[in-house]
Parts: C-alpha cells; sequence; structure tokens
C-alpha cells in the first residue's frame, strides 16, 4: 500500500517539475541539513568529547589532559560491577514486568474496547499530563507504611515471598528495591503499551476464528497466532522500557535506599558534586557500551531489524 | 451471501468456549484480558489520582506525603511556594524554544525521508534511532563534556540546546509516519487542476500533514517540560520545574506541586478533548 503510494507520489511531482532536475536531486539534502547537524553537532560530536574525557587524567583544578588511560576502564568495572549489574537487572525485571501487565491492556485497547478505543488510548498517555517527578513522589503515598497496598501485600503474604527475594526488607515496601522496580515498571509502562497496541491493533480477526475452526484452544491460538503477529510490537516496546529504565535514577532515589543505587545516580554524582571527569565519562561510556551491546544482540537474536 | 458464510462460524466459536459456561471462575475466564487491563489501569492512573487529591491536603510536616486536613490553601496561593513559580516559568519558555526549533528541524527531515530518494538514508536513519536507544544519563553527561571543553556557559540555551537534541527524532518520527500514511491521489488531483507545487504543498499537503506536526510538538514539548535528567547535566546555577520539584523532594514538598500538576493534567486533557472533537467535526465535513 505505501509501496504503492510513493510510486504514486513521485509520479505527481515529475508531472508539476519536470525541468531541473539538478535542484531537485538536491532537495533532500537541503531539508536534512539543519536537523542532522544539529544531532552530528550535539549528539555525536558530544560522545567523541566523552570518550576523550574517559581516557585523560588529572584534576578538576588542574585540567585534565589525554593520556591513554584505558587502565580505568578496568578499574571503573571492577569497582562498580555491582551498580551496573544492579541497573540492568532492575531494567530488565522492570521491562518483564512491563510486557505482562501491558500485553492485557493493549490487547484489552485493540480488540475489546469497541467505540472507547480513542478514550482508552488517551488515558494510556495520561499519565504523562502530569510530571514525572510529581507522579514518582505519589508512589511514595501509596507504597506508605499503615497505608492500603502494604495491607493488602501482609494479608497475602506477597511481603514474605518478596523478602525472601530480597526485594524487600521487614514488613516495608517504601525505600526498598521492590519500590523502585515498580516506580520504572510504572514509569515506562506506556512506551511498552503504546508499540503493542499498534502491532495488536493489525491483527485480523479472522485468523483467530480461523485458529478456532481448526480446533486449536484459544491458548494454543494466542501462542501460535497472536503471540507472533506482534512479536515487533514486543520488541519495539520492551527496548523502549529497558533502555530508559537502565540509566535512570530518578526511581532509585526517591523509591529506594542506599543498596538499591543505580548506576546513573553514581554517574551523577561523579560529575556535579566529586567533579571527577574522567572517572564520570569512563562510567558513562561503559552504560553507553553495555547497553548498546545488549540491544542489538537483542534485535538480531529476536529477528525484527525494521524499528524505526 | 454474507448470512451464509458466517452462519457455520457459529457453531464453532459454541464449541470452543462451550465448556463450563457458568459460576464466577467461568466469567473470569471469558472477561480475564478486560479484568487484567482494568486491573493495568487502576495501576497506570492511581498516581494521578492521589496528586490531585493531595492537592487538597494541609500537611503536618514539611512533606506532603500522608493526609492530614482538608484545605484550600494552595489552590488560593498557586506560587506560595517561594521560587516555584518562576521555575515554572523557565520551564515553559523552554518548552515552548525548543518545541518550536525541534518540530521545524524535524518536519523537514520527514519530509526528506518520506518524498525523497537520495543516498546515506541507512545512515540518517542510524543518527535518528540512536538518541532514542542511548539511556538519558549518557546524553546529559556527554554533552556536559562537550561544554566544558567548549567553555560554553552553562544555563538557559544550553538546556534549549540539549532538549532540541533529544526530541527532534521523535519529531521526525510522528511527523513520517503522517507524510507516509497521506492519499498521494489528493496532490495529483491538486496538480490536474493546474495548481503549482508551491500551492499544493501549502494548499493540500500541509493541512493534511497539520495533525502529525501538531502531535510531534506535543510529544517534543511534553519531553522537554518533563525531564530532569539531561536537563540536570547541562542548567549550571538556573532552575527549571522539574529541578525544583527534585530539590523539594530532599527539602520539603509543597502543596503547590500538586496543584501545578493537577493543573497540567487538566490542560492537557482539555487540549486533547478539543482535538477529538475538531477532528471528528473535520472528518463529518469531509464525508
Amino acid at each position: 500500500m505505501s509501496a504503492i503510494g510513493s510510486l504514486g507520489g513521485a509520479g505527481g511531482r515529475t508531472k508539476t517539475a519536470p525541468d531541473r532536475p539538478e535542484k531537485r536531486r538536491l532537495t533532500p539534502y537541503w531539508l536534512l541539513v539543519p536537523g542532522m547537524a544539529w544531532l552530528l553537532i550535539f549528539f555525536v560530536v558530544p560522545m567523541v568529547f566523552l570518550g576523550s574525557q574517559s581516557l585523560q587524567t588529572g584534576s578538576f583544578e588542574d585540567g585534565t589532559k589525554l593520556t591513554w588511560n584505558f587502565s580505568i576502564y578496568w578499574e571503573t568495572l571492577r569497582g562498580y560491577w555491582p551498580h551496573y549489574a544492579r541497573s540492568i537487572g532492575f531494567a530488565a525485571l522492570a521491562t518483564i514486568a512491563a510486557l505482562l501487565i501491558g500485553y492485557p491492556l493493549a490487547y484489552m485497547i485493540a480488540h475489546k474496547s469497541g467505540r472507547w478505543k480513542n478514550i482508552l488510548l488517551v488515558l494510556v498517555i495520561a499519565p504523562f499530563f502530569t510530571s514525572f517527578l510529581i507522579r514518582t513522589l505519589a508512589w511514595k503515598t501509596i507504597l506508605s507504611s499503615g497505608g492500603p497496598v502494604v495491607w493488602f501485600f501482609q494479608q497475602t503474604h506477597l511481603t514474605d515471598l518478596l523478602q525472601w527475594l530480597h526485594l524487600t526488607d521487614k514488613d516495608t515496601l517504601l525505600a526498598t528495591p521492590f519500590a523502585v522496580i515498580a516506580g520504572l515498571t510504572y514509569n515506562f509502562l506506556p512506551f511498552m503499551v503504546l508499540p503493542l497496541y499498534a502491532s495488536l491493533d493489525r491483527l485480523d480477526h479472522r485468523l483467530l476464528e480461523a485458529a478456532g475452526d481448526l480446533y486449536s484452544r484459544p491458548f494454543t491460538a494466542f501462542r501460535r497466532v497472536t503471540l507472533p503477529l506482534s512479536m515487533p510490537g514486543v520488541v519495539a516496546g520492551t527496548l523502549l522500557t529497558f533502555i530508559p529504565a537502565a540509566g535512570d535514577y530518578i526511581n532509585s532515589v526517591l523509591l529506594g535506599n542506599t543498596r538499591s543505587t543505580m548506576i546513573g545516580q553514581v554517574i551523577d554524582g561523579q560529575f556535579l558534586r566529586v567533579l571527577d571527569y574522567p572517572q564520570a565519562a569512563t562510567m558513562s561510556f561503559i552504560l553507553l557500551i553495555i547497553i548498546l551491546a545488549i540491544v542489538m544482540t537483542y534485535v538480531r537474536r529476536s529477528g525484527t531489524e525494521e524499528l524505526v | 451471501m454474507s448470512v451464509s458464510t458466517r452462519s457455520p462460524a457459529a457453531p464453532t466459536r459454541m464449541r470452543t468456549t462451550g465448556r463450563s459456561q457458568r459460576g464466577p471462575l467461568a466469567w473470569l475466564r471469558r472477561n480475564i484480558i478486560v479484568v487484567l487491563g482494568t486491573l493495568a489501569f487502576i495501576y497506570l492512573l492511581l498516581p494521578n489520582l492521589i496528586v490531585v487529591i493531595f492537592s487538597f491536603n494541609n500537611p503536618t510536616g514539611r512533606f506532603n506525603y500522608s493526609w492530614s486536613a482538608f484545605s484550600l490553601d494552595a489552590w488560593l496561593h498557586p506560587c506560595g511556594a517561594p521560587g516555584m513559580c518562576s521555575a515554572l516559568g523557565l520551564s515553559l519558555k523552554i518548552g515552548v524554544t525548543a518545541t518550536i526549533l525541534a518540530t521545524i528541524l524535524g518536519t523537514l527531515a520527514a519530509f526528506a525521508l518520506t518524498r525523497h530518494r537520495f543516498r546515506g538514508r541507512a545512515l540518517i536513519n542510524l543518527l535518528i534511532f540512536m538518541p532514542m536507544a542511548t539511556p538519558e544519563v549518557v546524553m546529559g553527561s556527554s554533552l556536559l563534556t562537550l561544554f566544558i571543553g567548549l567553555r560554553f556557559p552553562l544555563g538557559a540555551w544550553t538546556i534549549i540546546i540539549a532538549h532540541v537534541m533529544f526530541c527532534v527524532s521523535f519529531v521526525i518520527v510522528t511527523v513520517k509516519a503522517r507524510v507516509a500514511g497521506l492519499d498521494p491521489n489528493l496532490e495529483e488531483a491538486a496538480a490536474d487542476l493546474y495548481s503549482n507545487e508551491r500551492q499544493t504543498f501549502l494548499r493540500v499537503t500541509l493541512p493534511l500533514v497539520a495533525p502529525g506536526i501538531a502531535a510531534g510538538a506535543l510529544l517534543a514539548f511534553s519531553l522537554s517540560f518533563d525531564d530532569y535528567i539531561i536537563t540536570n547535566f547541562n542548567a549550571g546555577s538556573d532552575v527549571t520545574f522539574p529541578m525544583y520539584i527534585w530539590g523539594a523532594a530532599q527539602r520539603g514538598t509543597p502543596v503547590q506541586i500538586n496543584v501545578i500538576g493537577t493543573i497540567m493534567f487538566l490542560v492537557a486533557l482539555i487540549a486533547v478533548a478539543v482535538g477529538q472533537v475538531i477532528g471528528a467535526r473535520r472528518r463529518r465535513s469531509a464525508a
């Protein structure tokens, strides 16, 4: 459909301006230059600066010099691997939780909402209408000791389970790794739901009916038809959740404790308080490399190269 | 015709869900998706409800986390918290400036990517995708090393530069989807009616793409207005609204924060409702 559309568009264009092909060929570049120059100067060049800063030695007072100090990478990894592992682990758990919560939600909007579909879609993005930080602070109220959520968790012995998993301590939920993961899941859930919805919305109902006609049970139909067809949405949603969650430190500062410190928080402190720029740049660069490696492996294995 | 094709399907559907039709468990089984979806909505929207309720709180201590008494105080004095409204003003100014710049740059690039063939497309797509696949803390800290390296003074302009950088990709993706979905027949019809390229673009293409541009601009504004991590790295001594809240979370949270949160929520909700009504009316008049 879109291929035919672009062909038609090209046809209409040559009809109106067949005379200056030389100028036409340059048009896309003129359109692209401002935006791409901005990304080059303020995204790519800073990455080069970051890499170079990480290999320098010196202090904030005396200035730093490029000495190709690669050993700092090993020292940083040795010293801070728990923070990296925790960030990746928390982000992975939050991504899985967001997928489990977001899939039924996206399915409901796509196939069970009828004429309420638009309103439900607005409700998915409605949380964004209030500031990220204000909403995260609201979780302090929701999870506070003596509140209904803690009571419910105690009655159902979920607190014991979470304690056994080392995600909470004693009978509290606030200021624990559990609260951080719940906050990450909550904050990035819309990023999971929207791509899932986009791929589930395209799903043809007749395929499920055909599966039913062929004596497939509903669960088998889901596993063999719905899930494979929604994989592009699953891949896009998990990436859009995992990447920001791994670098986030708002949740770990506001909802966590000293044992739930994530790497972003350490980088922030090194840059803005300790002022050890080479150390901070190294940490930042390692995080970038780890995330790129995970994302590339994941995309390659899931077989969906086309994302944008 | 349609009756004859539908009738054989009915018994098969009976067969697949034919077992155990009664009882609460059977009901749960049939409606499991709606039940789980509704629970997910509660999880998603509960904090917004808390924000609204606690804008009417009269907290006993410095922090507004537990309910004590009803009060309209914060609503009557929304700027009563020192420094909050100037932070809000700065965030609005930065948000508007960054949105305008990012929307212009992003829309131009989106047209180039959908309407033209050129070399280096894969590289351009990678460049657009990368900022969306990079954690904020890495982008924020790398920009800071650039500004420090060039001795560029930190402040409102470095924040705007940073915001335009991470908003452009989102605008491109949003506008691109709209341009790619346009019906080329409409532009051809304009050309057939002797409209020149410029007229076609201004009178046909641009109005049709406008909803996509508006969506991209809204997205850019909300990303800019809400950003804490990248802003915090590049703000210098300036304080935006998210940075003010961050500080308040350490010192004590004034109720006014919740008032602003509630107002923002209502304004956005009204804007979306108005947009929906305009869209529906347009569709009706077009039909």
